[in-house]
This record gives structure tokens, sequence and C-alpha cells, in this order.
């Protein structure tokens, strides 16, 4: 049993190559050993205080995240929550503002629920996941990172110290939208990201779709046949693509016919509000506050 | 194994020497014994637990305390302006925003947070700010009423 606070990136490292597990803001760790669903790793090496992986950087190539990088951050980031808005939406919908604020973006997608909110509008992105160890460094896209719930294709000595996101063509943007049973503390039930760029005549130029928890992991798909097509039409698209593909579970909180057909939903309307987006217009962060699910009366 | 290190709670160093496992609530509680700040859920559900770490909120019952140690802890102990009530407290007394009152501390901590950085904050705003605290006396009207009143006190 050890616990040590890392002060570099590569003493986090060091420990991680000598059999540590990494902790940051411990809200999913911390959860899970109090629920018993996972012990508490025996050797813990706390990166919380690396400030080196908590920036944002813009460069013409698109934008790096630090792992760090906390929900309310995001939220807040006055870049991210404009050219990155699906995932400002995401982050918005996280827990409440003290998970926000502990939460971590790394922690987030290296955690692999199928119902993280960041995963899928991350994906839709084309997001790539830079992992570091003491062997070197490499850069994942992010659908080849998750193998399953809770798994991850990285080893267990690599850090995960950055997301990057393409800059996106121009009038592209995206939405995230999930269903909720209530505005706080809450899990998606389903949810669903888009990424959409418009043609010069408000047609479709590019869509994807990416699905939350009706699948082992986040679910994505490009609909080249929508090219050329109406945002109404792409919309509608996506929704019957969505309810298709999903392959989702019944649980205590939603059976797998109600996700499956609710995915729809949430798919239509999130190709709806990216499209919004990708013309100008400015919807507030996040959707789900703005339009229909948990919209304040 | 057990980790010793100091807390710093509203102010006030406490060394503690305590398992690398357990959370920051039950040190607060158990070792530097300041009951304040209480625990509900005990699954980062509730918010009863609710403390600032560097001035942000943070659910206590779901973070380490060894992960606290050289960062500022505020309890709802350490709230009140010397022997005065901080206005929080008294709007929320004042507002009929107390009943059973288990809940009071997490939400005077976490309106503390949203009123430090938002000092004009909407209603809506008020109860995202509010949103990760279970009350289930008030139906929280009076509580967002209190936060409000003390945003024009304080911006006065």
């Amino acid at each position: 049993m050890s616990f040590t606070i890392a002060h570099s990136v590569d003493e986090a490292l060091a420990a991680l190559a000598a059999g540590a597990r990494p902790i940051a803001g411990g809200s999913d760790l911390v959860v899970s050993a109090r629920h018993g669903k996972a012990a508490l790793p025996a050797d813990l090496v706390a990166i919380d205080r690396l400030d080196e992986l908590k920036s944002v950087v813009a460069t013409k190539e698109g934008v790096s995240i630090g792992a760090l990088v906390t929900h309310h951050d995001i939220e807040m980031h006055p870049l991210l929550s404009t050219t990155c808005a699906g995932l400002a939406d995401g982050s918005a919908l996280v827990g409440s503002p003290s998970t926000r604020h502990v939460g971590t973006l790394g922690g987030n997608i290296m955690n692999s629920s199928p119902a993280m909110d960041t995963g899928a509008p991350l994906a839709v992105m084309r997001a790539e996941v830079e992992l570091r160890s003491v062997r070197g460094s490499r850069r994942v896209p992010i659908e080849e990172l998750w193998t399953g719930p809770g798994k991850t294709s990285a080893q267990p000595d690599e850090l995960c110290v950055a997301v990057h996101i393409p800059a996106p063509a121009a009038r592209s943007n995206s939405a995230y939208i999930r269903l909720e049973y209530r505005r706080a503390m809450e899990i998606a039930v389903v949810g669903a990201a888009a990424f959409v760029t418009l043609a010069d005549d408000g047609t479709i130029a590019a869509l994807r779709v990416g699905l939350t928890a009706v699948s082992p992991t986040i679910f994505t798909g490009d609909l080249v046949g929508q090219v050329g097509r109406s945002v109404a039409d792409a919309a509608a698209a996506a929704a019957q693509m969505s309810m298709e593909q999903a392959t989702p579970i019944s649980d205590v909180r939603a059976s797998d016919s109600y996700r499956r057909h609710t995915v729809g939903v949430m798919a239509r309307r999130a190709v709806e509000a990216a499209a919004r987006r990708a013309a100008g217009e400015t919807i507030a962060i996040p959707v789900n506050r703005a339009i229909g699910i948990g919209a304040a009366s | 194994m057990s980790e010793s290190f100091n807390l710093n709670v509203n102010g006030v160093n406490y060394p503690v020497n305590v398992d690398q496992g357990r959370n920051l609530l039950s040190v607060i509680r158990g070792e530097v014994g300041l009951t304040g700040t209480k625990e509900g859920c005990d699954d980062c559900e509730c918010g009863a637990c609710m403390v600032l770490l560097d001035g942000q909120p943070v659910n206590s019952c779901s973070y380490l305390a060894v992960q606290a140690q050289g960062r500022a802890i505020t309890t709802i102990e350490g709230v009140m302006v010397g022997d005065e009530m901080h206005p929080l407290q008294r709007n929320i007394l004042d507002e009929g925003g107390v009943q059973c009152g288990f809940c009071t501390p997490g939400m005077i901590l976490s309106a503390h947070a949203l009123l430090a950085r938002n000092a004009a904050p909407t209603e809506e705003e008020v109860r995202i700010g509010l949103s990760g605290n279970l009350c289930r006396c008030t139906g929280y009207t009076k509580i967002v009423a209190a936060v409000q009143r003390t945003a024009v006190e304080l911006r006065k």
C-alpha cells in the first residue's frame, strides 16, 4: 500500500511503471471502492497537481485538452463551449457542480463507461487520445481506446495526458443530448452526439453520429449517404440508423426497447441542434437545458 | 497503510494519521472533530457532505483525505464571519430555508462557492449551483430565495 503525490508527469509515469494506479479527482475510483465494486488500488499516485495537464491549447491543427481539464473548465471555456459545443454539452451535464469541479476529461474517458457524457461528442469530432508511458508516447483514435465497459486498450503503465480534437471544416459544429430523469446527479439513460458540416446551400456535407449507453462502448457511425440531403431528412435518417444499430440492455433505469426508441429521438435532436450551430446559431450549453429534455419550464 | 499529513481546515492545520483509503468526510468528523459536515447518502448523490477545497465544492464522502493535504478546506464551521453569522446563514434562517437542518451545511457551502464566482446569479443559476444538494423538507424555494437575497445583500 502506498500513496504518492506526483510533481511531474515523469514522476507519475515512473510510479505507473512500478505498478501504481493514477488518481485525479477520484470521483469514479473512490465511489466504486466505497460500493465494493472495485477495491481501491493498493498503490496510488495522485496526478491532480500536474499543472502541465490542465491547459487547453488551440493550434491550426485543432485543440488539445489536457487530461486534467475538468468538466467545469470545459463547460466554461470560451473556445470549447463554442467550437466544440457538443463536448461542452456533455461536460455540463456531468453530476453536479462539485462533480464537475473534481471530475476530469481524462478520468471520464479512461473510466470507459458506456454512459460517459463526453465520449460520444469526442468520438464524432474524431478525437485522438494521447497516452504516455516511460516507454514513449502514442496517439489512439478515441474509438479504439474503448474496448468494453470499464476497459480500454491502454496498457497499465500508460497515462492519458491529453485529448486532441482536429480543427473542423468551416460551417461545422456538434451537439450532445441525453435522456435523463432528473436534472442533476444523473447518468445518461441514453444519449446522442452529432457532428454536422453544412454545405453552402444548407444541405449536409458531412454527418457523424455517436450514441451513449446503448452498446458496450460508445457507438459511432458516419452517415455518408446523407451528403447533399436536407438537415430534416438527415436527422430522420440518423434517428432510424440509431434505433437499428443500438443494442441496449434492460436495467432498473430503462428497458431495452425504451432505450432503442429514445436513442432515435436523441439522435434526431442532436443532428438538428448541431446543424443549427453549424449554421451560426448560438444554442446555450448544455443543449439539454435549451431545447426539450430537462429544459427549464 | 496509514499516512501522516496535515489537513488545513478553516485556516487551522490538523496533523492526522489515517489509512490512505479514508474519505475526507470521515477524517473531518472523526479525527479533526468538526461535525458540521454531514454524512447523508455516502455515495456522492446528496451533497450533505459538501466542503470547499481551495474554494471549490467537493463531496467529501467521495474524496480521499490524503488528497486534500496542502489544500485549503472550508467546512460550515469556517463560514462564520468572526462571531457573526455569514449572510447566507442568517438569510437561510430568516427565509425559513432550514427545517430539519441536515442539508443546510452542504447547501450553504455550495451557495458560498456559487456566489464567489457569480455575484449576481439568476434563479436558474442558483438552482444549478445547488443541484448537487438534496433537501427533503423545504421544497428548495426558500433556500433559493435565501441565496438570492444574500447575493443582493453582498453586492451592496
